[in-house]
């Protein structure tokens, strides 16, 4: 394959494509969009392992495959200790010399399923071991591939069907859980937040991330309009409102630096991200009180250690 | 030339990694299996063995990373035991089902509850389906020898099956016998470089893990099953080329004093060995007594099990696990099944004991054997009888 770029602004974007068309991924789908920008950035000199979910079901049924690069699905909770054997398999046989020493990036993929909850220890056991890896989590927030059930990355207030919203509940009763620091409190070199609404800091940071000695987490918020119940055309909108509204900030904490990629001097309110979403339709006004109190205060520690542990 | 040295089982698959040269260990430690890790690591921490370590997490891990280093190519190797291999049982299904020709040694352990960390074989039988090519060891040179030939046979381009070889927790794992190693030269004729056409790499990209729709899953299943019926015939040349360099030669179904027997007792694990002593007293004093070693589980030896079993009248199958509420222990109800479309078959009698660790001694299968023949001859109304077990046993009824 001729390798051509296409110049946006400063970023030089690949030609190619690594995911093939002709997937199963949902009109609007906001985790597609993300992988492709991914592809385009780890080119072809990649080995990637996926969890189950709706990534690995909606890109490979059998006998086709929408991957034009090496690409392993085993099991839904696995993907930390797979690419962990990945990387350490490679490493022998080129250290042994029964294969030519090359850059090659191994690059483990999942939901926020498969990496907040049921993935969880295998992804801490990878990052503790310090194989170099890079990991990327499609938080849809919930697990849409069985039909939009609550995982800890769902946010405080969403009905899902696990946890609906009803006569006596307000849906998802938790507040998600912070999977950014759970990383970066493993000292981890390169820790991030993305979301493909911002196509060259996502691809911007997963260049960082790959070519980072060690491991390297990103968290990718991927809008899910038949989850979220929004209209399919809004993905690119909903995903910007996140960031502007302050509940989904876009930094990186690299070698425990904090740096905010956007920040804004004056966040919108929650209510305008939310509005548009059918999963908080249920919502009464004091509820979007509480959710936007909270997105202050975390806002508010985020800014802190920015100040603190500036990039 | 080989060096005869003192080996306990543990260090017995350790010397057989370590001359398989792998590649990568990953491996949770737990009792009886510690010392195979432990071993491994000083190898490798002192320069003896060139291979990655990964210390992972848990054995669900363990076994995930031995699937991600194959499918790059990667020769790897996990131990485990009873409460290990529970949490790694999904896992298996992969390795088997993707063609990953890994190998674990099964240091064997009851499972809990209660909790037990002694030898018996539930461990086992809980994943016999999960299309792993499967081996029981008697003694640490079957150990050693089993570990060896399972890499080279489960590598094979005709078979890419992974392999379990299986030794009890202490009886064998902790406790030192005489072994045979061989010289460095001989292990590398018996066992090539692998070279599995289908790694991982750039160059030629490859989507493994796809996922299979109803119009394709069934032939997927099909295939993998006709794939690891014919692995047989590899897994006996194996043993042939095996036997043609290190002088000991191993079958699937073992023959001891099996002669003109009209009654052969069936077992698998190192009970086999105190089982013989009994054989040989009855056969000085001239009972036609004999026994078979099923030495290999998976996949079942049909035809030379048939064939072994042909003209006896008894067979007393020793179950070292309990298939709650099932037909029989799980080997006998196997064989039960195997041996029913013969057109002259034995009488099968069952008999469990050795459950988590319980001593079964030399009185013990000459109860059994008394016992066996008496039922066989009486029948009863119990579906298999218990061994060594306090307080009279009724009730196990169908
Ligand atoms: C051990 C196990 N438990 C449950 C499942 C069922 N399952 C498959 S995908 C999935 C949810 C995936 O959610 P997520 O990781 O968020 O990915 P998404 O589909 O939302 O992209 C579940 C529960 C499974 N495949 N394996
Ligand atoms: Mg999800």
């Amino acid at each position: 394959m001729a390798q051509e770029f296409i110049k946006f602004g400063k970023n030089l974007v690949d030609t190619r494509e690594f995911l093939a068309p002709g997937h199963n991924f949902c009109l609007g789908c906001g985790e597609v969009l993300a992988m492709r920008l991914v592809c385009k950035t780890l080119g072809e000199k990649v080995i990637i392992a996926m969890a189950t979910g709706c990534d690995e079901v909606s890109s490979t049924p059998l006998p086709v495959t929408s991957w034009r690069v090496p690409w392993v699905h085993t099991l839904f909770e696995n993907v930390g200790a797979e690419i962990s054997g990945i990387e350490a398999g490679m490493k022998a046989l080129m250290r042994k010399g029964r294969i030519p020493q090359r850059d090659i990036k191994f690059v483990g993929m999942a939901g926020d399923g498969g990496t907040m909850d049921i993935g969880l220890q295998a992804l801490s056991g990878a990052i503790e071991r310090g194989h170099n890896f890079l990991y990327l989590c499609w938080d849809n927030e919930a697990y849409m591939n069985t039909g939009i059930q609550r995982s800890s990355g769902t946010p405080y207030g969403a009905s899902t069907t696990t946890a609906p919203a009803g006569k006596i509940s307000v849906g998802q009763r938790t507040w998600k859980k912070n999977m950014v620091e759970i990383a970066a409190a493993h000292n981890i070199p390169y820790a991030a937040t993305a979301c493909p609404s911002y196509p060259f800091d996502l691809m911007n940071k997963v260049k960082k991330g790959a070519e980072i000695e060690g491991p390297a987490y990103i968290h990718i918020l991927c809008p899910c309009p038949v989850g979220w119940r929004f209209p399919s055309n809004l993905t690119i909108e909903i995903g910007r409102l996140a960031v502007e509204t302050g509940i989904f900030p876009l930094y990186e904490v690299e070698n425990g630096r904090y740096k905010l990629n956007i920040d804004r001097p004056k966040l919108k309110p929650v209510e305008e991200y939310i509005k548009p979403q059918g999963r908080y339709r249920h919502l009464p006004q004091e509820e979007l009180q509480k959710i936007q109190e909270r997105v202050n205060e975390e806002y508010a520690k985020l800014k802190a250690k920015v100040a603190a542990f500036a990039a | 030339m080989s060096r005869r040295v003192a080996l306990e089982g543990s260090h017995a698959v350790a010397e057989a990694v370590r001359m398989a040269n792998v590649d990568v260990i990953a491996s949770y430690p737990i009792t009886p299996q510690t010392h195979i890790p432990e071993r491994l690591a000083e190898m490798v921490a002192n320069g003896e063995l060139d291979a990655e370590y990964i210390p992972v997490e848990s054995e669900h891990s363990a076994m995930s990373a031995c699937v991600g280093a194959a499918a790059v190519g990667a020769r790897a190797f996990n131990t485990t035991s009873g409460q290990g291999l529970e949490l790694m049982h999904e896992v298996l299904y992969v390795a088997s089902s993707m063609r990953y020709p890994t190998v674990m040694a099964i240091c064997n352990r009851g499972l809990s509850a209660p909790l037990s960390v002694w030898a018996d074989h539930s461990d086992a039988m809980a994943v016999r389906d999960t299309g792993w090519i499967q081996v029981f060891c008697q003694n640490n040179q079957e150990v050693f020898d089993m570990t060896l030939w399972a890499f080279r046979v489960g590598e094979d381009p005709r078979v890419l099956f992974p392999v379990m070889v299986y030794l009890d927790g202490f009886t064998l794992s902790h406790v030192i016998e005489p072994v045979n190693l061989p010289q460095q030269e001989e292990v590398d004729r018996f066992l090539p470089k692998l070279q599995y056409r289908f790694a991982l790499n750039p160059d030629n990209p490859m989507t493994h893990g796809a996922f299979g729709p109803p119009d394709i899953y069934t032939e997927a299943k099909i295939a993998q099953e006709v794939a690891f019926r014919k692995s047989k015939e590899v897994l006996l040349q194996g043993w042939k080329e095996f036997g043609d360099i290190f002088g000991r030669y191993y079958y699937p179904v073992e023959l001891y004093k099996a002669e003109n027997a009209k009654t052969l007792l069936v077992l698998q694990g190192s009970l086999s060995e105190t089982a013989k002593l009994v054989v040989d007293k009855r056969r000085e004093s001239g009972e036609p007594v004999g026994l078979i070693y099923l030495r290999l589980w998976r996949p079942f030896p049909l035809h030379e099990f048939r064939q072994a079993v042909k003209d006896v009248d008894t067979l007393i199958i020793f179950d070292r696990c309990i298939s709650f509420g099932g037909p029989g222990g799980p080997v006998c109800s196997e064989i039960r099944s195997a041996l029913y479309d013969m057109e002259r078959r034995p009488k099968v009698v069952g008999f469990v004991g050795g459950l988590g660790g319980r001593d079964v001694s030399v009185g013990d299968f000459e109860h059994v054997i008394d016992r066996g023949r008496e039922v066989a001859k009486k029948g009863s109304e119990e579906i298999f009888e218990t061994v060594g077990v306090r307080g009279e046993v009724v009730g196990i009824r169908g």
